[in-house]
């Protein structure tokens, strides 16, 4: 039973699915007949996305909160509930990056409200649905994290403090959750050669930087190795 | 904040008649101390849609409501069954409000950016099979964008969806909110959990609970879709096998569970719940039931008759309304506990 689990029909949502690790996520998956529904900002964006993958596409933001319910509906009533949810939109704050004394509150702002406050509703507004689909065996929830929610980087202040509060969040949340039997990941990817990475670094040289489609390939791998840590769990609970 | 999680709700009241017909009191807070080992709570998980569209009656040029109130073909937003009145809003009661521009097959409406058709009249100038023109999934974002939740007159601000969503809401069916789901909470299923008492989840179509018409009101329910999955099903019987009580979280799960039930072995799978359980109706799957506070007349009300004679309906009606109840989607709770026969 062990190896069941994979990726064929599983239901998965991504959010910022239409640039850097999001759309890398969204092709890998796709292309493994995932049933995938991805949301971003920018309708041409998210349309050209949906045409290139068949992945179903959601225009919303993830910093407004008047679109989470919106895209919570779109999300369960298009893939007909929901297996692992991907918060993976970020905002890297000011940018070019600010040291903290000269970044603006409203900066720190808007950091927080799309890297934890967005990602916080919008779990929250999917946490029956995962909990709904755990109860069937599956149930997960990845967050991507960063370095930068570890390491002390100077320029990097309101991203790495918006990033560590969700990591520690996800942490908790883990905690929380293992007995409704959805799992909780924070996972960082590392310095990739994405569209994020060159507003925040403008002049890192791109063959440092790992390709999204790998950091893709390593997050469907850990995401896939957390749901079976769960699988014989459940299978043991059965009566 | 949601509506349902207002300042007032820790303080929320719960009101139980046992099997016997005795009656007792407790804060709502206390629902994950009640039930046994073996026991089973079942809840809809149905997440409600923004199912009231404000709109124009294209050959009159009149605004109009309509409610969508049932699928017509399960989860696919292009039909539904729907109420419609003529100008207003949810601020005005519902018995209040005018009935639609005289409605006719064919007849075009136009909500936003959706576009529809009267397909036909049900007996009834405000009760119409409606479609929408388009793809389904562009229907539904454009449901979701320009529908609002169905509100009534006793809340003065607009609902928003994450209001009429319980905290276990999952698939996005239900015209109404299965409104006894807000009496549940994480803390509440954890509470079970520790103690043995199993949860599981069914999804059902809730509709309208009221239409303000009293010709409609009494065809009320329409019939509802559900589905059960295979891990509520094996739930059940597992309940059944060790002679758990099935708790039912309000009136949709028992229209489910007994429909799927009839032969008291529930299976899993799409069906749909049709006419009224009412007094004399032998439940084979449900032994309790939690939900708001409904008067006589009303569906939620007859229901309630399966499970507990009027003697015993007449006393918690009394205990009810000498303890100030509140009676709307947001309020308190009763357990009715199925009478010993």
């Amino acid at each position: 039973m062990l190896n069941n689990i994979n990726l064929k029909r599983m239901r998965i949502a991504v959010t910022g699915g239409t640039s850097g690790l999001g759309s890398a996520l969204v092709r890998n998956l796709a292309a493994s007949r995932a049933r995938v529904a991805f949301v971003a900002r920018r309708a041409q964006l998210v349309e050209l996305v949906s045409r290139e993958t068949n992945a179903c596409g959601i225009v919303g933001d993830v910093g407004i909160k008047e679109d989470i319910h919106a895209m919570a509906l779109e999300i369960g009533w298009n893939l007909g509930g929901l297996d692992v949810l991907v918060n993976n939109a970020s905002s890297l704050g000011p940018t070019p990056l600010k040291l903290l004394a000269d970044t603006e509150c409203e900066e720190l702002h808007e950091a927080l409200v799309v890297n934890v406050l967005g990602p916080f509703r919008l779990t929250k507004a999917l946490f029956g649905a995962l909990a709904a689909s755990a109860r069937d065996g599956r149930g997960g929830m990845i967050n991507i994290s960063s370095d930068a929610a570890v390491s002390a980087y100077p320029g990097w202040g309101a991203y790495g403090a918006a990033k560590a509060a969700l990591s520690h969040m996800t942490a908790i949340w883990a905690e929380e959750a293992r007995d409704e039997g959805v799992r909780f990941l924070s996972l960082d990817p590392g310095d990739m050669d994405t569209p994020l990475h060159a507003l925040a670094v403008p002049d890192a040289d791109p063959a440092t930087l790992k390709r999204p489609e790998d950091a893709a390939q390593e997050i469907v791998a850990s995401m896939l190795g957390a749901l079976r840590e769960y699988a014989p769990l459940e299978l043991a609970r059965r009566p | 904040m949601t509506a349902a999680d207002r300042i007032d709700r820790p303080f929320a009241k719960l009101l139980v008649a046992n099997h016997d017909g005795v009656i007792s009191q407790l804060p709502r807070a206390a629902l994950s101390s009640l039930f046994q080992p073996g026991d089973l709570v079942v809840a809809n998980e149905a997440a409600t849609l923004p199912a009231s569209l404000q709109g124009v009656h294209r050959p009159t040029g009149e605004p109009i409501e309509a409610r969508l109130a049932g699928w017509l073909s399960f989860r696919d937003p292009t039909r539904f069954v729907a109420v419609v009145f003529g100008a207003g809003d949810y601020r005005m009661t519902t018995e209040d409000r005018a009935p639609p521009a005289p409605l006719a097959a064919g007849d075009r409406l136009e909500f936003g950016p959706l576009i529809a058709s009267v397909e036909g009249l049900l007996n009834h100038p405000r009760l119409v099979h409606i479609s929408f023109a388009g793809h389904p999934a562009s229907v539904m974002s454009g449901l979701v964008r320009h529908g609002r939740p169905i509100q009534y007159a006793h809340i003065p601000e607009p609902l928003r969806l994450w209001d009429v969503w319980t905290k276990i809401a999952a698939d996005p069916i239900a015209f109404e909110a299965p409104s006894a789901g807000f009496a549940l909470d994480w803390r509440t299923l954890k509470g079970w959990r520790e103690r043995g008492v199993g949860f599981a989840t069914l999804s059902h179509a809730a509709g309208l609970s009221s239409t303000g018409d009293a010709a409609l009101d009494r065809r009320l329910p329409f019939d509802e879709f559900y589905r059960i999955s295979e891990a509520c099903a094996s739930a059940i019987e597992g309940a059944k096998s060790r002679s758990g009580r099935v708790i039912a979280i309000g009136t949709s799960v028992v229209r489910a569970l007994e429909s799927a039930g009839t032969d008291g072995t529930v299976r899993a799978g799409e069906g749909r719940a049709s006419g009224r359980i009412a007094r004399g109706a032998r439940l084979r799957v449900v032994g309790a039931i939690l939900t708001g506070v409904h008067q006589p007349g009303e569906s939620h009300y007859e229901l309630l008759r399966a499970f507990a004679d009027d003697k015993v309906l007449d006393r918690v009606r009394a205990a009810v309304e000498e303890r100030g109840y509140r009676a709307h989607e947001f309020g308190d709770s009763l357990l009715i506990e199925r009478q010993a026969a």
